[in-house]
């Protein structure tokens, strides 16, 4: 079988960040390949390169054989290459037919819309993907998440799209929608469309796929048909590396529990969550994404308060209905996406580090502008932020350096419970092993760290225990002996897992 | 990334200190250039009368244009603010004419400049209502209730304690030292007040403010609230300077206000700015509507030019931000 795209040596760098090194990787007509990995060891960047979003720095890529560049998105549909995304990118005010044709709608030989044309292609689209029951006519902005997926392929389709690939395409979708998804997928793989396939699901993998890639950490771990691998050998291929050395969790005398959760829940996305943090320890909560790890941090800090179940903080049960509760608790939230929650970034380091400590820097109102600065500086010494002094505008920075502004933001508070959530995404392997030295260091000074990561290699090496969570509760625990990661990777993935309720 | 640090280190103070406030030094040099240029065409534009006109007759656009800066650096904007500056206006002079107290008609249109925008602060903080609809509303309601209630008149026969603007301190008038001190006790207090910073990260990021035990809505009504109060004080200095009243809304004011905060280098997105900056930009206003009159070019022109004025300010400011991040990133 030919191949109808073949990538090789592809290598990609952002600012200095090597996220891509000599990566091969094709499609064959009327096949699933499926692409696995970690998140952040590459797999985005490489559909983005195939889309036609980012370019790569080296390397070749073929279509049917002959070799091409794509300057935009555009140009990848034009060679037949379509990405379905995994935050669907669609117009929620427009028509389904709208939607489908938007950039390459059917003219009139006057030059204007062909509207009949363009709903009657839009139907038979919409046919073809066994979905009559959606009209071309709706708004997009009113159809359920399994419907807008569904107008996305047939947008891919309505540019006769050869390789279709889709991002996780499941992820936000309900047990009986992903049947239906799967067999479409299937169905156009029968009619020569050739599909890659990426999800961290591994049921899925093995119901759909002829062949996996796993990457990590941005160079390819293995191509092989799927006959010849089942769960645990994926598993490791995915994170199986030395973990220990690279994340020191020093050794530290448990003490007493500090933050105690009771049958917490908010809204349906979390669900009665249990756990117990104790002093000097750090527990990890492994999980996939969304599978309600942010929305119990969002909870414990108040910006979604629980809408049942117990908080305790040395014992004593709390009521947390804002950020500033929490704060006053000696609770500290270093958030997921830095950008969103975590920083001013048009403001300097020094009013960034300051921000939740203003009541106490200020006299009368006024801030003692020595003192900031003071904090400004010890901030800049003690996590070793790399930057031209306290007055450095936090935009300018590098994630890394970034992350460690908003750890000195919510350690100038004095916490005692840190809450992390993703405290490494998206910063260089340096700045990273910095970042777990700094956490190892806070809790051999008695504080109790939560730390949510996608990252299993990081919970397996930071975490005393380990807590797995998936569909909003606490499906497994492991202690740090036993946490390996086949059988954190499997209660994770794995449906039913075997992994002991927590 | 080692080159970019050497190049950092051998960045001299003064260009750090243009990198923070570049657009106030681009203003300051356009007002200078203004001054440099227009005297040397007509020198009769650096004469006493013409530098009295400029600093003082426009002083109230300077202290309207500080509350604005609240209220844009926060991350909202106010098109009411002519019309509440017309309504302000008249309010004072006709308590004067009745006979009120002169510290009467000097506060009470200042308090009612802070309730009418506390009042559209809670509607935008708390009835979550984007400030662009409550304002145009506020607009429509003043400017609508002002024509009808006084019919257009002019108030005239203020008792002659009334007018402050027309005072002067060591040959210098009274407005003239409202704006100065008001922009600087305002610079001074937006740098080193607690809420002065918090206005600043809200309008910068309003989660990561909330989530720093900030209130997003207590420091939106405190800007609007202290927005009413510099338009209730640009009122009254408006409606001091001249011996009527003229009881409309002066045309365009709210442009020229949102104008002098933007070219000042606040930015339209909320989170940067100083209110140096606004100042120095209202100051610049008036010079070019000034050096129109010198230079002899119809004052029709003046609308166009800050218009022409605005872009090229933005695109200065862009080209000066993009430079900033290639060669600054760490």
């Amino acid at each position: 079988m030919s191949a109808l795209i073949e990538l090789s040596g592809i290598s990609k760098s952002f600012a200095s960040v090597r996220v891509l090194q000599d990566i091969s990787f094709d499609v064959r007509a009327g096949e699933v390949h499926a692409l696995l990995g970690e998140n952040g060891a590459g797999k985005s960047t490489l559909i983005k390169i195939m889309g036609g979003v980012h370019r790569a720095d080296g390397g070749e890529m073929r279509v049917n054989s002959a070799g091409v560049t794509f300057a935009s998105p555009r140009d990848a549909s034009a060679h037949g290459i379509a990405v379905v995304h995994q935050e669907l990118l669609l117009f929620p005010d427009l028509t389904v037919a709208e939607n489908i044709f938007m950039g390459h709608a059917p003219r009139t030989k006057w030059g204007a819309l062909d509207w009949p044309q363009m709903r009657e292609r839009a139907r038979a689209l919409l046919d073809r993907l066994q979905s009559q029951h959606i009209d071309v006519d709706d708004r997009v902005g009113a159809l359920s998440v399994a419907n807008r997926q569904r107008v996305e392929i047939a947008r891919a389709l309505s540019q006769d799209a050869r390789v279709l690939i889709m991002d996780e395409p499941t992820a936000s979708l309900v047990e009986e929608d992903v049947q239906q998804l799967l067999s479409i997928v299937r169905m156009l793989r029968d009619k020569g469309v050739g599909i890659v396939y990426v999800s961290h699901k591994l049921p899925e993998i093995f119901a759909l796929a002829d062949r996996v890639t796993v990457l990590r950490d941005g160079a390819r771990v293995g191509t092989a048909p799927i006959g010849e691998l089942d769960e645990r050998k994926l598993v490791s291929m995915m994170v199986g590396r030395p973990i220990d050395q690279l994340f020191p969790k020093q050794e530290t005398k448990i003490g007493v529990p500090l933050l105690e959760l009771r049958k917490l829940a908010f809204a349906g996305v979390v669900r009665d969550v249990s756990l117990t943090l104790r002093a000097g320890e750090i527990l990890g909560i492994a999980g996939l994404i969304g599978s309600g790890r942010t929305e119990t941090a969002l909870t414990i800090f108040g910006i979604t308060p629980a809408t049942s179940g117990e908080i305790l903080v040395d014992g004593k049960a709390v009521s947390i209905r804002s950020p500033q509760q929490a704060r006053d608790l000696g609770i500290a939230y270093v958030p997921e996406d830095r950008g969103l929650q975590g920083l001013v970034r048009p403001q300097s380091i020094q009013e960034n580090v300051s921000l939740a400590v203003l009541k106490t820097l200020a006299k009368g109102g006024l801030i003692d502008a020595r003192k900031e600065e003071q904090l400004a500086k010890d901030s800049i010494a003690k996590f070793g932020i790399r930057a031209r002094g306290p007055r450095q505008i936090v935009k300018q920075l590098s994630g890394g350096n970034q992350q460690k502004v908003v750890l000195a933001k919510w350690l100038a508070t004095e916490p005692r419970i840190l809450i992390m959530d993703e405290p490494t995404r998206g910063i260089d392997v340096g700045a990273k092993s910095e970042i777990h030295a700094l956490m190892s260091a806070l809790a051999a000074r008695g504080l109790g760290i939560l730390m949510i990561s996608s990252e299993l290699p990081e919970v397996l090496g930071m975490s005393d225990r380990v807590l797995v969570m998936k569909n909003g509760t606490l499906v497994a625990e492991f202690d740090r002996a036993d946490a390996t990661p086949e059988a954190v990777g499997a209660a994770m993935t794995i449906a039913n897992a075997s992994g002991e309720a927590a | 990334m080692a080159v970019a640090g050497v190049l950092n280190n051998r960045r001299s103070g003064l260009s750090r200190l243009f990198e923070a406030y570049g657009q106030e030094f681009v203003v300051l040099g356009a007002i200078i250039a203004l001054f440099v240029i227009v005297g040397a065409v007509n020198p009769r534009f650096l004469g006493n009368n013409n530098l009295v006109n400029i600093f003082s007759g426009n002083a109230y656009i300077a202290v309207a244009a500080i509350g604005m800066s609240l209220v844009i650096i926060t991350g909202h904007i106010d098109v009411s603010v002519g019309s509440l500056i017309g309504v302000l206006a008249t309010i004072a002079g006709t308590l004067a004419v009745e006979g009120y107290p002169i510290w009467v008609a000097w506060f009470v249109p200042v308090l009612v400049g802070v309730v009418v925008n506390t009042f559209v602060g809670a509607l935008i903080a708390y009835a979550r209502i984007p400030s662009i609809v409550v304002t145009l509303g506020m607009l429509s309601i003043l400017k609508g209730g002002l024509i009808s209630v006084t019919g257009g008149t002019w108030i005239t026969n203020m008792p002659p304690e009334f007018f402050i603007a027309q005072a002067r301190l060591f040959g210098i008038p009274a407005p003239v030292y409202f704006m100065v001190i008001l922009t600087v006790l305002m610079a001074f207090w937006m740098r080193y007040a607690g809420l002065g910073r918090a206005i600043y990260a809200v309008g910068g990021n309003l989660e990561a403010a909330r989530a720093s035990g900030l209130y997003p809505e207590r420091v939106c009504v405190l800007a609007f609230a202290m927005h009413g109060f510099f338009a209730g004080i640009a009122a009254l200095l408006f409606a001091t300077q001249l011996q009527v009243i003229q009881s409309t809304v002066p045309p365009n004011l709210e442009l020229t206000v949102i104008t002098a905060a933007v070219i000042g280098g606040v930015s339209i997105l909320g989170g940067t700015g100083t209110v140096i900056g606004s100042t120095l930009a209202a100051i610049l206003f008036a010079c070019i509507s000034s050096a129109l009159v010198f230079l002899n070019v119809s004052a029709y022109w003046l609308r166009a030019v800050l218009g022409l004025l605005i872009l090229a300010t933005v695109l200065a400011d862009m080209a000066r931000r993009r430079r900033h991040r290639a060669g600054g990133r760490l």
